[in-house]
């Protein structure tokens, strides 16, 4: 078994802990921390669950999110968007660029498990 | 007996005492004491040149002939002096701002500045006053063969080179004093004096006749009466109604219209306000003259031998009664009159002759030159206006030969009366109406011309010498209904009403028609709406605005017309109002108006007008005056241009306004993505701190190099949290100002080491290559400030640089009163398109590397830009290049 997830994150440190967290849970972890190629990577690793950070070098994990949801394959993937910007225009830009979930970062390691877990339906 | 060479003597005495007060008058003007010749009383007395010799000796025998009909003549004036004042103020008002020189020029000014009228109405006052000269020089030589005759008829044989010997003393009077200065508006003080006394003396002479007839030789005022009552003809009150009314239009149309009335109130004129007192002075003058009129033709006609000529009374009265004395002196009245009339009818005369047309003939011959032709130009306007004088006086002079002074005087006067009197409609319309066009009143004067030509003037000669008796009795070729007095086939009126009202009314007719139906040019509308509202226009005319003009082109044709002197005075003072210094203004566009009204007092408004606009080179109304047009008045032009200056600010203040809340806007947006970016950069270590110190809180099972590096972890994440609020803070005090700087001299080699020391811990290894040699310079500057700047350009190339083998090489070159310092690394570079915005606060390019905030350039910015220096990235040198530039001595020491 074991559910897989992407976390797209340029801050090597967040990476690292959110992998912690989820691993710990039982996820199988793959991180990628640049936003060009982003698409192709969750397309080649068909993760259940993508954790995405708006702010990434080379391109806004937004157009990330559209693409995906435009792509018949990744377009019902849950997306857990992550963003350091806390205002409300980010959670509706968020929602409408297809997120199935939002969190604002600093944000506690429980919030996340709970937060993947009931995307996953689990 | 009076024997003719007294006469002759009396005569030449009587002018060269003339010519004495005109020189005595003149002088006193040029010396400044010429306060009693500008006094009203002088003014009224010189309209009195409406009393000619026609007046002196014709009122008598009109009187004898029609009964009181003669009172017409100065009923007429009389009205108008005293009930038309307001009218009277308005033309002396126009013709002082627009400097009118004669009636010719006010007509043709208003109509915008039309030669053709001026020659039109020139001509037709040049037609319409030779029968009336011609009828002062038949006066004159009549009276002298009225002394000639108990000498038998020989004695003057000759009367015809009499005549010719009075025009020619006339015209040498009037060279001599009318053209002595050529400025109309400079006024002819001399001529005015003279005419004055001229006046006193005729209306004295007339008295003394009168009086030595009523109480000389009539038995007093009762007698006189009752002979008046029991005579025939005069003691009844005849008055043909139609022919009242028609004589007093005409006299009063005279007053205005006559070119010499003209030339006497108008131009003349001192002051509006004389006008107050000769509104009942002159109207006085005239019951004076005329109050013996009726008892002196009772006396004749009942003294004298029947077939006496009545016109004569004056003279033959005192004559045959043995007084000589009186006589000569009642002569004198009489040669008074003539010649006061002759002098200021040829003045005026030939004023517009050679206004309106010589001088425009005359500079259309100066091919190529036009008003730029070298010579005095000003000898040429004096030397026509010299041949047209001598032109007018030799076409009266013609006019008697031609006549055979035979007609009755009084005849001739009325018809030339009627001539001129056709310049009334364009006149009152033009003032009044500003629908009036050009068009319209050419064509209306021509109309009222020729109807007067055919009606009146042509008949004049008497039956059959130019109209047949065929023509007068049926018409022209059988056309009944153009027969010279019964036109259209209304007949029964008197001949000279009936041409009066038809040529007005069809010149008024006409002038309508054509006014409503023609489109006035700009001009015409620019001076229609001067004249008309002259007394809100209390301004000038416009017509010029800018242009081209040479003021030095200018003044050498002011020069020409003004005299040197005057024009350079006129120049000087413009110059000076103007501010400038030196002797030539600006060819402002008040200033050529100005100078162009002053030359019209030399040439008439449209040749002044002609001349500057060859000069100025262009002869177009500009946009200004079309709007000085359009717009009513004066004030609706002031108002809407102070609305005009207020909507102009506003549109700036809007301006003004829309640029502060773009910025503001702009700086909105700048503060909310500043803000955002704080945000972001102080929660991604915030995350980092929370994740793992949750991660060591809730784990329990974790080995000991987990948790230091955990430990680590959020040890790091916390001084970069650290470092961050270090330089947000730096950054905000060096934007705000508020930095101090502590400037003191400092080799560039010591604040490099100190960079380098202080770099040497971050990122990987790199070779330094450095220019010992160089960075001995000294530099005043702060050290802690610039130390700042190296450490983040050459922790960036560690940081950065993405060669295999990093090196930075810093060069240090002068660079005029700076240094120049470049930071040269053999990495990538910056990409092209991130140059620009690398020194903006959280640019950072690439991938995030060392965990900076991206404030590092920014700040470097701000602290150069505090030392009076420079930081620019240095494209195309194989890798990432940064030149900072710092001032040998800082320009900030004093602050």
């Amino acid at each position: 078994m074991g559910k897989s997830v992407l976390v797209i994150e340029d801050e090597p440190n967040i990476s690292e802990a959110i992998g912690f967290i989820l691993s710990r849970d039982g996820w199988r972890v793959a991180t990628h921390a640049n936003g060009v190629d982003a698409v192709e990577a969750v397309q080649a690793r068909k993760p259940d669950l993508v954790i995405l950070d708006v702010m990434l070098p080379g391109r806004s994990g937004y157009d990330i999110l559209r693409d995906l949801r435009a792509d018949a394959a990744t377009g019902a993937l849950p997306v857990l968007i992550l963003t350091a910007r806390g205002q409300a225009r980010e959670r509706r830009l968020a929602s409408e660029a297809g997120a199935s979930h939002f969190m604002t970062k600093p944000f506690s390691n429980a919030e996340v498990l709970e937060a993947v877990n009931a995307l996953i339906g689990a | 007996m009076v024997s003719l060479n007294v006469l002759t003597a009396v005569c030449i005495c009587y002018g060269a005492f003339l010519f004495l007060i005109a020189f005595a008058a003149e002088r006193a003007g040029r010396q400044g004491r010429s306060g009693w010749l500008k006094a009203p009383m002088v003014y009224t007395l010189s309209l009195s040149v409406y009393c000619t010799a026609w007046t002196f000796y014709g009122a008598v025998g009109y009187a004898a002939r029609s009964g009181l009909e003669y009172l017409t003549i100065y009923i007429g004036p009389s009205l108008v002096m005293i009930g038309w004042v307001v009218g009277l103020r308005k033309i002396l008002r126009i013709g002082r701002s627009q400097r009118v020189t004669s009636v010719a020029d006010l007509i043709s000014s208003r109509f915008g500045k039309s030669n053709l009228l001026a020659v039109a109405v020139t001509l037709i006052a040049v037609v319409g006053t030779t029968p009336y000269i011609a009828l002062q020089l038949q006066s004159v030589t009549q009276s002298f063969a009225i002394f000639a005759a108990p000498e038998g008829p020989g004695a003057v044989a000759d009367t015809q080179s009499l005549a010719l010997w009075v025009a020619a003393g006339l015209a040498a009077f009037t060279v001599l004093f009318g053209t002595r200065n050529l400025d109309a508006n400079e006024r002819h003080h001399g001529v005015v004096i003279a005419i004055a006394v001229e006046a006193v003396v005729k209306l004295c002479a007339l008295l003394a006749v009168g009086i030595f007839t009523v109480w000389g030789i009539g038995g007093g005022l009762e007698e006189t009466l009752a002979r008046i009552d029991a005579h025939a003809a005069l003691g009844q009150w005849q008055m043909d109604n139609g022919r009242w009314s028609g004589l007093i239009f005409l006299s009063a149309a005279a007053l205005l219209c006559l070119p010499r009335m003209f030339q006497v109130l108008v131009v003349e004129n001192e002051d509006e306000r004389h006008l107050r007192t000769a509104s009942w002075a002159f109207p006085a003058y005239m019951i004076a003259m005329s109050l013996f009129v009726m008892p002196i033709a009772v006396a004749g006609l009942t003294l004298l031998p029947e077939g006496s000529n009545p016109d004569m009374f004056v003279l033959t009265l005192p004559l045959s009664e043995g007084q000589s004395g009186l006589a000569v002196f009642s002569f004198i009245g009489g040669f008074s009159s003539a010649t006061s009339m002759v002098i200021v009818a040829a003045i005026a005369l030939s004023t517009m002759v050679s206004n309106h047309i010589v001088m425009p003939i005359w500079l259309k011959m100066q091919p190529g030159q036009g008003a730029m032709v070298s010579g005095d130009v000003r000898h040429v306007v004096i030397s026509a206006r010299r041949v047209s004088i001598i032109g007018v006086l030799f076409l009266g002079y013609l006019y008697y030969r031609l006549s055979g002074g035979g007609t009755a005087l009084a005849a001739i006067g009325l018809i030339s009366f009627s001539g001129v009197a056709q310049f009334l409609v364009p006149m009152l319309g033009g003032i009044f109406w500003r629908g009036a066009t050009r068009v319209g009143a050419l064509a209306g004067l021509a109309t009222g011309f020729a109807v007067w030509l055919w009606c009146l003037f042509l008949p004049s000669f008497g039956d059959g010498v130019v109209l047949s008796q065929a023509v007068l009795a049926e018409g022209p070729l059988g056309f009944g209904w153009l027969r010279p007095q019964a036109l259209f086939g209304i007949s029964g009126l008197d001949p000279l009403v009936h041409g009066v009202l038809w040529s007005i009314l069809l010149n008024a007719l006409v002038f309508t028609l054509g006014s409503l139906l023609s489109f006035p040019s700009p001009m015409e509308r620019l001076q229609g709406a001067q004249f008309v509202n002259v007394f809100q226009h209390s301004g000038t005319p416009r017509s010029w605005s800018g242009g081209t003009a040479q003021s030095e082109d200018l003044l050498i044709m002011a020069q020409r017309l003004l005299g040197a002197r005057e024009a350079q005075a006129l120049f000087q003072d413009e110059a000076g109002r103007q501010g400038v210094k030196g002797v030539l203004p600006e060819p402002s566009a008040d200033f050529l108006l100005r100078l162009e009204r002053e030359l019209s007092g030399s040439v008439g408004a449209a040749t002044a007008h002609a001349m500057v606009s060859q000069i100025v080179g262009r002869a177009a109304v500009s946009v200004e005056d079309l709007l000085a047009v359009a717009d009513e008045t004066a004030q609706i032009m002031e108002y809407s241009s102070q609305l005009e200056a207020k909507s102009a600010e506003l549109v700036r203040t809007a301006r003004q306004l829309r640029q502060a809340n773009e910025t503001l806007t702009q700086i909105s947006h700048q503060k909310d993505a500043f803000l955002s970016q704080i945000s972001h950069e102080l929660r991604t270590p915030m995350t980092s701190i929370r994740a793992f110190s949750e991660i060591l809180r809730d784990t329990p099972e974790m080995t000991a190099a987990q948790k230091a590096r955990y430990g680590g972890i959020i040890h790091d994440e916390a001084l970069r949290l650290t470092r961050l609020l270090d330089d947000l803070l730096d950054l905000s005090v060096l934007e705000n100002g508020q930095v101090q700087l502590a400037l003191a001299p400092v080799r560039l080699s010591e604040v490099l080491e100190r960079a380098i020391d202080a770099t040497r811990s971050d990122g990987a290894e790199m070779v330094i290559h450095r220019d010992r040699i160089a960075e001995g310079a000294l530099v005043e500057t702060d050290a802690d400030r610039l130390t700042q700047v190296f450490i983040n350009l050459i922790a960036n190339a560690r940081k950065y640089c993405d060669a295999p083998r990093p090196e930075l090489r810093i060069a240090v070159s002068a660079e005029g009163a700076a240094w120049r310092i470049d930071f040269i690394d053999n990495g990538s570079g910056v990409p092209r398109d991130q140059q620009a915005v690398i020194f903006e606060k959280f640019a950072r390019v690439g991938e995030q590397k060392a965990g900076g905030a991206g404030l590092g350039l920014a700040i470097c910015r701000e602290i150069l830009a505090r030392l009076g220096g420079s930081i620019a990235y240095l494209p195309g040198q194989g890798g990432a290049a940064f030149r900072v530039s710092v001032p040998r001595r800082s320009a900030k020491a004093a602050r």
